[in-house]
């Protein structure tokens, strides 16, 4: 099954590297990895999605907790988190294609459907950028492929979690818990397992943002 | 730093190097010098306090470092120089990593000007040793290395211990900065963030583990590396006499426990004694201490102790229920732990009784086809060997000042069942990597640490030629080190293997060796041949006596084969005895 984690790791040269590594000791497959800042200074939120069997999560995180670099880490629960990816895609569009003049139009249209924007025009070709769930980034491919269109460039930045609700990791320790405390307590607590109510959730744009797992 | 540098003395990244290990309290330091770490050996003149053994491969360098640490529990530091110096640290490296064992390495490096040039003896060592190493650094300011320096001990020796390279380039050894020693303290350790809060009386866990054991009638402990490295064999000890548990050892737990204690079974796994074996797979409760169920210890997972709740005494998460589901885990310090859960346990020793008969019952039974009942029939057999080092000691009264460095491969095996471990760390060996070529440096480290002790090398005739140069080390060390080549003619191990599942096709296991008796006379070392029993107390008393270094060629039995043993894929309690039709049995009664 998929595990997607989310880990704060010092912002350090070769700190990619101790983590892909033991993913690859581990014998683990990377499904993706995305690396950027985070809200706080020196260090780095990665979202580390990998393919391995349910029982092995705990290992895992157990195993990112060895290494020096890493600060903190979480397995998300799909169901508790936002997960997002962002999407560019070049698409053929110009008097040549298929549809012809019609071509750009069209795609204005199947963009607006996915709440793609266009980003970027040419004489044969429009770009598009889409953040959502991966599933729905396949939805918008399968569109433009099966009306068509050919896709000249894909580049997609692979999965941003966030845990939905209050429970960042700031906001843990702003409630007092040191990191070790902490993590022992949201592994516990029920507080830090329970489902956020209702009003805590920010409004979703995509519903369907967990459907690609269930498929899985 | 800028305020600092007024009372704090401007030293160079090197003489910083050498004043920060010494302030760790490092008096050794096994190493070989090259260019690219010449900075720090001109400087080592500077530090009377630190003893530098000249090595003669970086590979005997690593392993000294380790059987320093295993033999003293402090730290073992080693060096070497960029690019071949540095690569050959590693196989030592990792062999310390899968045995946790603390060890610091500096390796020079081209200076950081080059660095990614692909510079004279530049190589990527923080990268290659990435996955052997507990961590790593490359320091290229002066300024940096006694913080990193103080952080690589704090990490090599803070919960699961393991090895820390630091690699440090030439322009940071040249360089100056200010030195002081107290602000280069590193903050305090990190726990390992799962291991929550400090386990107590209340802790679910540790009350459900008091069930567990008031509940059991058939309990084991198994006892692992983990209760030297935490100093907890006293802990040990008490819990099991208050509780009436036996106690089995892994390889590397050997020594905990007095093996001559009532309690103590010996050793478990592929080529643990039977009993100890069936007495695991007949329990009904295993006390994992320190041990982390590696696959020569549980033979086929899907039959291992299959009536057995477990509780796993742990002090790394990642261990947990990684080959064995457990039942309970207590996570933390062994000896920490053992002293929360120690009162909650009733004395209830007298209740298991009837267990510990059962177990005595069938050690009569097992043991019978033991090669020590051999008679002496003229064969000299390497299990007679060592159970006559082990004699030897005890007659002299030394055998807990007695320290056994093994190779790997059958005689390794031997050792573990013959000689009888009665102190903590009187046994050096290279369990999860199984390094050959470990023993002869490793000892050397052992000697070191312990001065006052009887050093003894036992090594095959195959892995002692890997690291035989270091008998030279030996020399110009004037170490009083024992040797036993226990020589076959074989890589044993390997001959028994392809006798077992090969069809007897020895593929490239037999082995021509020098004489070794005159390999190390040439180095001025004194030696002697043995090859009847009725010789080997005599010698191993000279060799122990003669206050100089002394190699013992014992030319043993071809093909003898280490037993029990549990093929791979077999369950614990499937073991191959030694043949009925063994041709080595033929003098004996019962053949
Ligand atoms: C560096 C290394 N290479 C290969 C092996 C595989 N191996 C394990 S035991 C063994 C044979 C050891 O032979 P020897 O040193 O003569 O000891 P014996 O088994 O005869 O006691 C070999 C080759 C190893 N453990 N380490």
């Amino acid at each position: 099954m998929l595990h997607t984690f989310v880990a704060l790791v010092q912002d350090k040269p070769g700190v990619l590297a101790r983590v892909a590594s033991l993913f690859r000791r581990l014998n683990l497959n990377i499904v993706s990895l995305t690396v950027g800042e985070s809200e706080r200074a020196y260090i780095s939120r990665m979202t580390i999605v990998c393919e391995a069997p349910e029982h092995a999560a705990h290992r895992i995180k157990a195993s990112l907790y060895k290494l020096e670099t890493t600060v903190d880490v979480d397995e998300v629960n799909r169901a508790e988190a936002v997960v997002r990816e962002l999407c560019l895609l070049k698409v053929a569009a110009g008097p040549s294609m298929p549809h012809g003049a019609q071509s750009r139009s069209q795609i204005f249209e199947l963009a607006n459907v996915f709440r793609a924007r266009v980003v970027d025009l040419a004489p044969e070709s429009i770009m598009l950028e889409m953040t959502g769930s991966a599933s729905k980034i396949e939805g918008l491919v399968q569109v433009l492929t099966e009306s068509g269109y050919q896709i000249l460039e894909t580049s997609r930045t692979g999965r941003m979690a966030m845990r939905r609700g209050h429970h960042t990791s700031r906001v843990v320790k702003a409630l007092g818990f040191n990191a070790g405390a902490g993590a022992a307590q949201r592994m516990r607590g029920p507080d830090f397992e329970e489902k956020p109510s209702s009003d805590e959730i920010l409004p979703n744009e995509f519903d369907d943002v967990h459907e690609e797992e269930r498929e899985l | 730093m800028s305020d600092t540098t007024n009372t704090h003395p401007q030293l160079t990244g090197a003489e910083i190097l050498w004043a920060t290990l010494a302030g760790e309290g490092t008096t050794t330091v096994f190493g070989y010098p090259g260019g690219a770490i010449l900075p720090i050996y001109d400087a080592l003149r500077k530090f009377p306090t630190i003893h530098h053994v000249l090595v003669r491969h970086e590979q005997g360098a690593s392993h000294m470092a380790d059987g320093y640490a295993r033999a003293s529990g402090r730290v073992g530091v080693c060096m070497a120089t960029s690019g071949p110096g540095a690569t050959n640290l590693v196989t030592g490296i990792a062999t310390a990593m899968l045995d946790s064992i603390p060890m610091v390495a500096i390796t020079g490096q081209v200076s950081s000007k080059v660095l990614g040039s692909d510079a004279f003896q530049e190589v990527d060592i923080t990268g290659i040793t990435l996955p052997v190493t507990k961590h790593n650094f490359l320091v290229t300011r002066a300024e940096d290395i006694a913080a990193t320096v103080r952080l690589a001990f704090q990490i090599a020796t803070s919960g699961r211990p393991g090895p820390v390279l630091i690699d440090i380039t030439k322009d940071a050894q040249q360089a100056s900065a200010a030195f002081d020693f107290e602000a280069a303290a590193p903050p305090k350790a990190r726990p390992h963030p799962m291991l929550g809060t400090a386990l107590t009386a209340h802790s679910p866990a540790i009350r459900e583990a008091v069930a567990m054991i008031s509940a059991s009638a058939r309990p084991v402990i198994l006892a692992g590396h983990g209760i030297m490295q935490s100093g907890a064999e006293a802990e040990v000890l008490a819990f099991a006499e208050r509780l009436g548990i036996p106690i089995a050892s892994t390889l590397l737990g050997l020594g905990a426990i007095p093996a001559g204690h009532p309690l103590s079974l010996g050793m478990m796994g592929m080529h643990g004694e039977s009993w100890v074996n069936h007495a695991i797979q007949e329990a009904d409760l295993l006390l994992a201490f320190g041990m982390r169920f590696d696959d020569r210890v549980t033979g086929n997972l899907a039959h291992y102790a299959p009536h057995a709740k477990k509780i796993h005494i742990e002090i790394d998460p990642s261990e947990i229920s990684k080959n064995v589901r457990v039942d309970v885990a207590l996570v933390g310090d062994l000896k920490a732990v053992l002293q929360t859960l120690l009162p909650w346990t009733g004395a209830d020793a007298q209740a298991r009784r009837p267990w510990l008969d059962d177990i005595e019952t069938s050690k009569g039974t097992v043991a019978v086809r033991d090669i020590q009942n051999l008679p002496d029939n003229g064969h000299l057999y390497a299990a007679h060997v060592i159970n006559d080092i082990w004699r030897e000691a005890v007659a002299a009264g030394r055998e807990k000042e007695t320290v056994i460095v093994t190779d790997v491969g059958q005689h390794q095996m031997w050792e573990a069942q013959y000689f009888k471990h009665e102190a903590p760390r009187s046994l050096v060996t290279s369990g999860g990597l199984g390094t050959m070529g470990f023993a002869l440096p490793a000892a050397i480290g052992a000697k070191f640490a312990c001065p006052g002790k009887d050093v003894w090398v036992i090594a095959g005739d195959g892995g002692f030629q890997m690291t035989a140069a270091e008998l030279s080390t030996i020399v110009q060390e004037g170490l009083a080190i024992n040797i036993a080549v226990i020589n076959n003619g074989f890589l044993g191990m390997v001959r028994q293997w392809q006798e077992a599942f090969y069809d007897k096709n020895y593929s490239a296991s037999p082995i021509l060796s020098p004489d070794f008796v005159m390999l190390a006379q040439a180095h001025g070392i004194a030696g002697a041949h043995v090859s009847q029993r009725e010789y080997v107390t005599e010698t191993v008393t000279k060799a122990r006596t003669s206050g100089a270094a002394f190699l013992i060629n014992f030319q043993v039995e071809k093909e003898d084969g280490v037993y029990p043993m549990i093929a791979p894929g077999a369950a614990l309690h499937e073991m191959v005895r030694r043949p009925h039709q063994d041709p080595l049995l033929e003098t004996a009664e019962d053949a």
